[in-house]
Parts: C-alpha cells; structure tokens; sequence
C-alpha cells in the first residue's frame, strides 16, 4: 500500500512537471497568433490616427478632390486614386490572359520532362524583387517600347482618346507594362496550382468523349478552374496596387489624369515613396497618411475577395472529397 | 448503294469537322505557347542585361569601397551590401520565431474557428503592400525615437517575414501525418515533447525552406526601407542610426541622372539578384529532398 502511494505520487509529480512547459509552451505559440490580429489592428490604427488631421481639415473631399498643392497646404487624392486603379486594370488586362495562358500550357500541354523546367523558371521571376523590375523597366523595356511599339499604336489607333497626345516613353501605360510583367508569374503560378486541382478524371472524361486537347481544356478544365482562376486575377490585382518602386520609376510621377495612356501618371505608393520623407508641414505628412490608408482599405478589400474566393475553392474541394 | 455514298458523304462532313476542330487546337496550342514564351522573356532579357551592364562595372572595388561623391568616378557598395546583410538578420530576430510560433500553434493547438480567422488574416496581411509597413513602421518606431535607425528597418522586414513563415510552417506542420503525433502520445509523452521531439524535427527541411524562401522575399524589399532605414553614404556603426541596404542603393543610383551611377546600379542589381538567387537555391535544395522526414 505504502508502495502504491509512494508510486502514484511520484506519477502526479511527473504529470505536473510535464503540464507546466505544456501551457506555457502552449501559450507562448498562441502569442505567435495573436501577433497577427495585433499587427491588423496596428496597421489599421496607425494609418488612420496620423491622419487625422488630414481626415479633419479635408473630410470626404480627400479622396475626389484633384489638387495636390504641398506648397499651399492642399491635398486632394484624386489623381494618385485614378492612377493606382488604371494602372493596375492595365496591368491585369495584360497579365491575365498572359498568365492563365502559360498556366494552361504548362499544366496541360508541355511535355512532361519540360514541365519542372518551366515552373522553375516562372518561380525565379517571381523572386525577382520589384527594384530590379524598376531598372529594367527604365533602362531596357520603356526606351524600346518609346522607340518600336509606341510610334506604331499611335499610327494605328491614334483616334481612340487613349493614345493621343506626345510620347515621352514615362507614362501611364508604361508603368501598367512594367506591373504586369511584374505580376504575371504570380498569376501563373497561382493559375497552374488551381489547374493541378482538377481531377484527372475530369480531363480523362472529355478524352473518351473525343474531345481534342483544347476542347478538353474548354470544357473540363476551364469550366471547372474557373472561379480559382478569377481568384488568381484578383490576387494579381492585390499585388499590382500596392507595387510600388518598379513603378515609380517608370510611371512619371505627375500628378495629373489624363485620358491619354501615354501621358505620365502618378500612384498611391509612388506619392508616399517620393515625398514621405521631405514632407515639411504636419498636414503633408498627414495627407500622405491618409494616402496610406487609402492604399490599405483598397487592397484588403480585394485581398479578402481573393482569398474568400480561392478558399470557397479549396472548401468546395474538401466538402466534394 | 444510296446509303453507302450517304455514308460517304457523312464521312466526309465528320472529316471536315474534325479538320476544323484539329485546326481550332493547333492554333490555340500555338496561342498558349506564344503565352508562355511572352512571360518567360523578360527574364531572358533581364539576365543578358543584368550580366553585360552590371558585370562590367562589377569589380573587387564594387564590394570592398564605399560609394564615391557625386561626380567622382569608382568606388562601390560595400556599405549597403553589409547593411542589407545587417538588416536582415535584425528582420529573421523578430520573423522567424514570431512567424514559427504562430505557425506550430495554427497547426496543432488551435480552436477550429479561432485557427480559420488567423489563417485568413496572415492571408490578408501578406497582402499589405510593402509601403504600407514602411509607413507603419515609421509611425511606431521613427517618429518617438526621432531618428530613422537599422532597427526601424528591420522591424519594417521582420513584420512582413511573420505572417509568410507562420502560413508556409503551419501548412508543413499539417503534411506530418497524424500516426507520428498519436505514436507520441502512445508513449506517454506531453504535447510540447511531441512538437519538439517529433513534429518540429520531422518538418524541420520544411520549415527551413519557408524561412528561407520569406528572407529572400524581404530581402529584395525597398519600399519598407525608405522611410525606416533610410540609407547612409558610409559605414554606420550604430543601429540606432540610419544604415544602407543594397536595393535602397540601387533606386537612389537608377533614379540619378548621372551615366556612371546607372553602371553601378546595374552591378548592384546583379549582386542584389545573386544573393536572391542563392538563397532561392538552397531553400530548392533543401525541400527537393522531401518536405518532410
């Protein structure tokens, strides 16, 4: 009896220093947790309180307001709003059928032994950091694109409003270019992993059909990725507003909206970027705030689209299985 | 004999539709082929040209010399190569513990509910653009301290390191099959023995890759580091004050006016890609031999 006790309570001593590092272990990764909401709530509560002065002094009329005098102390965000949002549609009307279409190609149509190939190198240009992106952009794409495909657009569809006016090479589409050469591999590579989520035997059923390769595309795969496709865009689009130094440096930072795509533009990111640290007065830095706020309620808002978009997907996928 | 050439005119309309409908995929074939060749050639051109400009100013001086004043010709980077290296580890000191902890709680103590919404919030947050950080960053830590700091800089890094690791070690932590997790229970040991003696070590080459695969990530980062670090001429032998990063180098030459500072950040930028590209590298070598075990 003695020897059963002394073993029990040398098994509750046991349990007990096995509990201890147990919760605290336990607790110590919930804090890796909960930095997570902290930094939302942060983010969110930083921006919004720097600019409040700006919010106070220029109330809704920020955000459809064009002037943006730093010398006279006004701000207005209008043309930083038209130039992040067209750039960026640019940006996607270029890259979206690009990347969905490499996607096809390699997932479905390369031969096998070139397929890691390729996915390596689309993973490459998705590493390539945007600052590098930025000096090509200027020194390589836009010169050529000023010099071989801009003079030629003008000629053809010069009557559009789009393309009048004087090419300077710095401009609006240029910097709509640049992003999306930036997002494309992102695009493709989100794109291929939603079309290696369709079941074989999807594309398998279209085949016995007699389907050639492109119908079995048409009507298995593309029908069935379709939703994860449109998330992968957005996705795009998320990446594409907040970019900010490649197209600094090619967008021309001026902040006026015009009709024409050759003409120079200006965007939230840039703005912050060029005049973040030479702001002078409290309201600049303030209106540059509230430019940053701007730029985050935009890009959550199409983030959560994404992502509830992507996820709805892979749930479907699970709720299926 | 009616109905045999009725075959054969049958025949021949199914032929005709079928050329039609074979021709219909070789074009899109095509189609998707040009597709692909579009996205691959901006790195085809971007490597012809990062070699030939960047490696004919790139020379022992480039990564051993302090940048020159304005106007003279030579010196190097020396500076915002060592600050980058600087501000990358203060950046992997918040990161990756940060990022791993949230990561093994995601994967193995969370309430189903509570683990779906942080999810979704690293989610969110990894797409917070990087200017955004900056600004924050510059909110919490620069403005109070009243000077832009190495450590303002990597806190700007470190922050965006955490929710890309935690999301990349919580889904390595979900691939380790459950069997491992109820073996250690059957051995009687505690939870925390179980994440450290058998679930961590079993996703280790994982969870290496994706610390890896965020630092090359952050490290190619300029944005976050304009109104943080800042960037400084010299050597800064302080973190409390303004420090150089290679990406901050390149900008600030690029946007120059002047010929020779544009060679310079072309051999920045081909140092700046090598040092991505080798961490990318390792991070592939790692994880090629299994994600796990």
């Amino acid at each position: 009896m003695q020897v059963v006790n002394h073993q029990f309570k040398k098994n509750e001593l046991l349990l007990k220093s096995s509990v201890l590092p147990d919760i605290s272990f336990k607790s110590l990764s919930a804090l890796g947790a909960l930095v997570i909401i902290v930094l939302i709530a942060l983010v969110g509560f930083e921006l919004y309180e720097k600019s409040k002065i700006s919010i106070h002094q220029f109330g809704v009329g920020f955000t459809h307001t064009t002037t943006w005098d730093p010398a006279a102390d006004v701000y207005g965000a209008l043309p930083f709003i038209y130039g992040t949002l067209v750039s960026s549609i640019l940006a996607l009307i270029f890259a979206v059928p690009l990347g969905i279409g490499s996607a096809l190609f390699i997932s479905e149509i390369a031969p096998l032994r070139y397929r890691q190939m390729l996915i390596s190198t689309i993973e490459l240009l998705a590493s390539v950091p945007s600052v590098i992106y930025g000096l090509w952009g200027i020194f390589v794409l836009i010169p050529w694109m000023r010099d071989h495909v801009y003079p030629g657009l003008q000629d053809a569809l010069g009557f559009l409003p789009f393309f009048k006016g004087p090419i300077y090479g710095v401009s609006m589409l240029s910097g709509g270019i640049v992003v999306a050469v930036m997002i494309l591999p992102i695009i493709t590579s989100f794109s291929r992993e939603i079309l290696r989520s369709v079941p074989d035997t999807q594309r398998e059923a279209a085949y016995a059909l007699g389907a050639t390769r492109w119908e079995v595309i048409r009507i298995a795969v593309l029908s069935y990725a379709k939703r994860g496709l449109y998330g992968a865009g957005i996705l795009g689009l998320g990446r594409a507003l907040g970019e900010t130094m490649a197209i600094t440096m090619v967008i021309g930072n001026s902040p006026v909206i015009s009709s024409s795509l050759f003409a120079p533009g200006y965007t939230l990111a840039s703005v912050i970027a060029n005049e973040f640290t030479e702001a002078t007065t409290d309201m600049h830095l303030s209106s540059l705030f509230e430019l940053g706020l701007v730029l985050l309620v935009i890009t959550l808002i199409v983030n959560a689209i994404a992502q509830l978009m992507l996820r709805q997907l892979t749930i479907g996928e699970v709720e299926k299985a | 004999m009616n109905s045999t050439s009725q075959n054969f005119q049958q025949g021949l309309n199914t032929k005709r539709i079928y050329s039609t409908r074979s021709f219909k995929n070789g074009l899109v074939t095509a189609i998707l082929g040009l597709a692909t060749l579009l996205v691959l050639s901006p790195l085809v051109s971007m490597l012809i040209f990062l070699i030939k400009e960047g490696a004919s100013s790139l020379n022992w001086d480039f990564i051993t010399q302090l940048p020159k004043p304005t106007g003279e010709v030579g010196g190097g980077m020396a500076n915002a190569i060592i600050g980058s290296l600087v501000l990358l580890s203060l950046a992997s000191l918040i990161g990756v513990p940060l990022g791993i902890l949230g990561g093994i709680y995601l994967a193995e103590y969370g309430t189903r509910k509570f683990v779906i919404w942080v999810r979704f919030a690293a989610d969110i947050l990894n797409g917070v653009p990087s200017i955004v950080w900056g600004m924050v960053v510059y909110a919490v830590f620069v403005i109070p301290f009243k000077t832009f700091s190495a450590y303002a800089g990597g806190i700007a890094l470190g922050l965006i390191m955490i929710p890309l690791i935690m999301r990349t070690t919580d889904e390595v932590l979900i691939l380790v099959p459950q069997g491992y997790r109820e073996a250690g229970y059957a051995l009687g040991l505690s939870r925390w023995r179980i994440i450290f003696s058998i679930i961590l070590r079993t996703a280790r080459k994982g969870i290496l890759t994706g610390v890896l695969v965020a630092i090359a990530r952050v490290s190619g980062e300029t944005a976050p580091l304009l109104f943080t670090a800042l960037g400084n001429v010299s050597w800064s032998h302080d973190l409390a004050q303004p420090i150089a990063a290679l990406p901050l180098q390149i900008y600030t030459y690029a946007i120059s006016p002047y010929e020779d500072l544009h060679h310079q950040a072309w051999a920045g930028a081909l140092v700046l890609m090598f040092l991505v590209l080798s961490i990318n590298i390792i991070a592939r070598y790692i994880s090629r031999r299994k994600a796990y075990n």
